[in-house]
């Protein structure tokens, strides 16, 4: 228990002494368009099948269970996809992707340049490593989550439709119809507090994990592993939160 | 010139450096040699505020890096170089781009100017055509040159080396410890190199300091260490007993 504290402090710590007055704003940016890149294009196959077919899942399994209900018009279906794509499958589990692919990656890059001495190789060169290694990689998270997120709606959605069309369950005009009706922007703004959220806690958590790595390349792979675990229960806290506290 | 007043430094239990006073010249290759496990890494990493030692101040020109805040520590690291064990070269940069890392950072000179230094500390060790390669092309030998290049862009003051020989042939050893020696000589630098090499305490040792038990067990130049014949350091640099016997037999 109180090692947990203890490293809810040191990450804390950490997370402050990224805030700082950077040696050359253009070096950051450049950083901060590499880790961009990384994480957005690095991340977009993946997040692409996922959506694509959880929206069709999400379909399938929504029209059986109408159906044998029986007084539900299935143009319904559209904006049922769309709501959970919006609320909930898009943002979360995205995140719980990410949390497994830029987590670790982070976690294992950093922890690797601390265990082969890169991070003191910058710091002898008087480059304050803590915000220059961990604040653009915040940042690209910051920027890209959203986007993923956004891209995993309109890919969830269109599986939906394509499952529905291609299993006869309805027609494309009754889907459309559906994913007009009553469209609220609260749902669209708590998608991207959730992304928003999900992206700091993921990447912050990673960071932490990687900078702080002692040993080896054991303790690396463990520090990698650990990054996916926390920042994954951390995510689905948060989500419940939100959840909870917003809807 | 860097002054070290009794230093010491523990990680929990483990007694490191036990109070170690010792100054480094400029102009001078300054040897900090001991087994492995000795300090000699705790003791560089103490010199360049990498680690904070427990007591004990670290002087540059009266300048006191112990004490320093972290922006002045970043003003003073303007005039370090550092050459380390495993050479940590940046993996996802290029040879190039590792050496004018430093020079993107903390200058404002023009890219032509850049370029222009880049290749100069290139050739400086002999290392040409090979900045478009990345740092898990080379060999160790070729990663050693470019770690020095690195080390000695921005005209550093001061240049720290963690064993310059680790995991090189004899013959790339001397190359290397021949490098930094003239860079010194050229520059007029405050070089200290931790090593276990006796070639190199030979080849190189213009001042000596041998760590033992956490404590600086002896000092003196190259020359002197050969009338050792006995004790710790007579152990250390005679490691074999064929050595410690051919040592008995000669006569200086
Ligand atoms: N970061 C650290 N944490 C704990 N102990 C350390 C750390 N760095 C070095 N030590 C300990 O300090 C002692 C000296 O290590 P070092 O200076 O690396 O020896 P060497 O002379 O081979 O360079 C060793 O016992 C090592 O375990
Ligand atoms: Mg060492």
């Amino acid at each position: 228990m109180i090692k947990i504290f203890q490293s809810l402090g040191e990450y804390l710590l950490l997370m402050r002494a990224t805030v700082s007055r950077p040696e050359k704003a253009r070096m950051y940016w450049i950083e901060a368009m590499r880790q961009c890149y990384s994480i957005g294009v690095g991340s977009l196959p993946i997040i692409a099948i996922i959506s694509l077919f959880m929206g069709a899942v999400t379909a399938v399994q929504f029209s059986y269970q109408l159906r044998g209900i029986g007084l539900v018009p299935m143009w319904w279906m559209g904006s049922i996809v769309r709501k959970s794509m919006i609320l909930e499958l898009a943002p979360t589990l995205s995140a719980l992707l990410l949390a497994g692919k830029v987590g670790s990656n982070i976690a294992s890059e950093l922890g690797t340049m601390r265990i082969s001495e890169q991070i003191d190789a910058y710091e002898i060169m008087g480059v304050n490593t803590r915000s220059y290694l961990i604040g653009p990689k915040i940042i690209a998270s910051l920027l890209m989550f959203p986007m993923l997120v956004v891209l995993s709606v309109f890919l969830g959605i269109s599986g939906g439709w394509l499952a529905g069309i291609l299993g006869n369950f309805y027609s494309t005009s009754e889907y459309v119809r559906g994913l007009q009706d009553a469209m609220k922007s609260y749902d669209i703004f708590i998608m991207f507090i959730k992304s928003v959220l999900f992206a700091f806690t993921i990447s912050s958590i990673s960071c932490f994990k990687g900078y702080t790595v002692e040993g080896g390349a054991i303790e690396i792979g463990m520090a990698s592993t650990q990054a996916v675990v926390q920042s994954s229960v951390i995510v689905i806290i948060v989500n419940f939160l939100v959840a909870f506290l917003m809807l | 010139m860097i002054e070290m007043q009794n230093v010491k430094k523990s990680f929990g239990n483990n007694e490191v450096l036990r109070g170690v006073s010792a100054v480094f010249e400029s102009g001078k290759c300054n040897l900090i040699i001991g087994k492995s496990g000795s300090g000699k890494t705790v003791t560089l990493k103490c010199l360049v505020g990498l680690f904070e030692p427990d007591e004990g101040s670290i002087f540059y020109h009266k300048r006191d890096i112990t004490k320093m805040e972290f922006d002045e520590k970043k003003k003073i690291r303007q005039e370090f170089g550092m050459l380390f064990q495993g050479t940590a070269l940046f993996d996802s940069l290029s040879v190039e781009s590792n050496i004018r890392f430093p020079l993107d950072m903390f200058t404002d000179m023009s890219d032509s100017e850049k370029a222009d230094r880049v290749n100069f500390c290139l050739k400086r060790v002999n290392m040409t055509d090979t900045n478009k390669k990345f740092p898990g092309e080379l060999s160790g030998g070729m990663k050693k040159r470019v770690g020095i290049a690195r080390a000695i862009v921005n005209n550093p003051k001061y240049l720290f080396c963690d064993e310059p020989n680790s995991g090189l042939d004899p013959k790339t050893s001397l190359v290397i410890d021949q490098l930094i020696q003239e860079i010194t000589a050229e520059y007029n630098m405050t070089t200290v190199i931790n090593t276990h090499d006796m070639n190199s305490v030979m080849g190189i040792g213009d001042k000596v300091i041998f760590l033992h038990e956490g404590l600086k067990y002896w000092e003196g130049t190259n020359k002197d260490i050969l009338q050792i014949t006995e004790g710790e350091l007579f152990d250390f640099i005679f490691a074999s007993d064929f050595l410690k016997d051919l040592r008995r037999r000669a006569t200086y």
